[in-house]
């Protein structure tokens, strides 16, 4: 292609974008916009992935049937959730196992909060309510993103989070009726997840390097401190409710801003754990590491016996 | 209680799935791929869905404001009454696939017998469970033929797991002295009568999986009677945890 021809595509391509028309896996689009797709989604698709491991940690230990039910089928959904999200990353002419191949050699992010131990029950309702509540505002603004097969699966796995984030406060407004112990667990969970949800919205604008680009290609529709902002405001009340604090001493209702001013994140927590030294980055890591080494016989065995199957059919037709 | 017999029946049935349950329960998010991940998901929530069913009715059985998780978390492990073969580690994927198939092919048979029980709770539950475990067997039977006849390796892996778990499978068919009396009310099932169906049924599929049928004729059993395998100590040190540690809370 002349460098002409690919200008005018990039022109038809960036006209299209701006009238909300949907990229699909066939129209031409920039080798950076692809790039950026993969990055994005596959780091969707790893984060369910791992953020299966803190939850599923708690699966034999629930301390009910019904609970019990309830989380396995949560960690479920996550798994659907790795499932659609690959499927959308190859569509852009990446395998799942390139992917995984990433995640594994640390190349691939994935969302830091998972490097945080699940160290009490009431981190399941925690984990629902803010994780997934600061996980849900980022999708909203995904369900339009530009790439097709992406907004499509957002709008699927938006449906399931916000179910999450029900069961997971439920979880929460149980213990918070209960007794005083219940009520401390709850307390002291807020208190260990509720900075790391806030940093789940990834640095400030000023220091984002991707969201400039991002946000012109429609892949992000807002800025990580409108998104944060917002999640902010809508957690307060619902923390009032249970009848637990939130664990900023600066946090203040601004009537001028009609919004909740908020005290300093930290940073240099969220980098450490972004380099890949938090609490659990290296258990996570292991554990899918592991299971991806430890499954290797299984899926070359599964793959043989297809072959197999398809030359016996072959042989049988002939 | 004034059905002690029938209480003790449906535990033998019940514990099986809570147990096997709670096995798979361990794997989620550890699986060779998503989809095994899943599907053995499905799996162990199909079998907790029934164990409820199951323990709600024991519940009811024994009266005095009792719940399914009372009959599920606050027995001592001598009155658990689960197969020694479902409550066996995870210890690679051809044991889950070995224990799954097993257990699906027995399970399969006695709830086809149970839903013809005299008991109408039972007959429900028996009912609804056979669609869920048909899919269960159909799952685990192909899983053997892919790993059995599947790569060299998988062979091994797969007639190591068979061989080990052969020796759990005669207990399956062994009768409690609730279950003889359920039998005669009408309402248990008796196993022993599909004893040569299950042995035919599982060789069929192992032959058709290039696995060689053992031939071990020593079998160890007495989970029914509450003498378990050394890992049930720890199965029931996670499940009972919670309640253990914080008693008569609500969850």
């Amino acid at each position: 292609m002349t460098e002409n021809e690919i200008k005018n595509l990039e022109e038809i391509f960036e006209a299209r974008i701006a009238r909300d028309e949907k990229i699909e896996p066939k129209d031409w689009m920039p080798e950076k916009y692809r790039k950026s797709n993969i990055r994005q989604i596959s780091q969707h698709a790893h984060s369910e992935v791992v953020g299966m491991l803190p939850e599923g940690n708690w699966i034999t230990r629930a301390p009910s049937l019904r609970r019990k039910v309830a989380l396995l089928a949560k960690v479920q959904d996550e798994a659907g959730h790795g499932l659609y999200l690959y499927s959308a990353a190859e569509t852009l002419g990446i395998s799942r196992e390139e992917m995984y191949e990433q995640l594994h050699s640390g190349k691939a992010k994935y969302s830091s909060i998972f490097n945080y131990p699940a160290v009490t029950w009431a981190d399941m309702g925690t984990i629902g309510w803010l994780v997934d509540g600061a996980a849900i505002i980022n999708q909203v603004a995904l369900c339009s993103t530009s790439f097709g097969p992406y907004a499509r699966a957002m709008v699927r796995i938006c449906k399931e989070e916000s179910f999450h984030q029900r069961q997971g406060y439920e979880i929460l407004l149980t213990l918070c009726r209960g007794t005083q112990e219940q009520k401390a667990m709850a307390q002291d969970a807020l208190n260990r997840w509720w900075w790391p949800s806030l940093m789940m919205f990834g640095p400030i604008d000023a220091e984002s390097p991707n969201t400039e680009q991002s946000m012109k290609w429609k892949l992000k529709r807002k800025t990580n401190d409108e998104l944060r902002q917002q999640f902010i405001d809508q957690t307060v009340p619902q923390a009032e409710i249970l009848g637990i604090t939130i664990p900023d001493p600066d946090l203040k209702w601004n009537e001028e801003k009609k919004q909740y001013d908020f005290g300093e994140i930290d940073w240099d927590e969220f980098w450490q754990v972004v380099k890949g030294h938090g609490p659990c980055n290296k258990e996570r890591m292991d554990a899918r590491v592991s299971a991806w080494e430890e499954g290797n016989w299984v899926r070359d065995a599964a793959m043989a016996y297809a072959e197999k199957q398809h030359d016996k059919k072959l042989k049988d037709v002939g | 209680m004034n059905n002690n017999n029938l209480y003790n029946y449906i535990l033998g049935i019940a514990d099986n799935t809570l147990i096997l349950g709670q096995r798979l329960g361990e794997l989620c998010g550890h699986g060779p791929a998503l989809e095994t991940d899943i599907a053995l998901t499905n799996i162990a929530l199909d079998l907790f869905g029934q164990t409820r069913n199951y323990f709600q009715y024991a519940a009811l059985l024994v009266g005095d404001g009792k719940a399914e998780d009372d009959v599920a978390y606050m027995r001592t492990e001598r009155n658990y009454f689960n197969v020694l073969l479902v409550e066996q580690p995870n210890t690679h994927f051809g044991y889950v696939m070995g224990r799954q198939f097993l257990f699906d092919v027995y399970h399969l048979l006695l709830l086809e017998g149970l839903q013809n029980s005299s008991d109408i709770t039972l007959a429900a539950i028996a009912d609804k469970g056979i669609k869920e475990v048909t899919y269960h067997k159909r799952f685990s039977g192909d899983w053997m033929k892919r790993l059995g006849d599947g790569t060299a390796e998988s062979r091994q892996k797969m007639q190591e797991a068979i061989d080990d778990l052969w020796r759990y499978t005669d207990e399956l068919f062994q009768l409690t002295k609730a279950d003889k009396a359920m039998i005669y009310e009408g309402i248990g099932v008796d196993v022993s009568n599909f004893k040569e169906a299950y042995y035919q049924e599982v060789s069929e599929i192992l032959n058709e999986a290039t696995i060689t049928v053992p031939e071990n004729k020593y079998f160890t059993s007495g989970g029914k009677k509450g003498i378990h395998t050394e890992h049930m100590g720890y199965i029931l040190a996670d499940l009972q945890y919670m309640q253990r540690t914080y008693p008569n809370m609500k969850w």
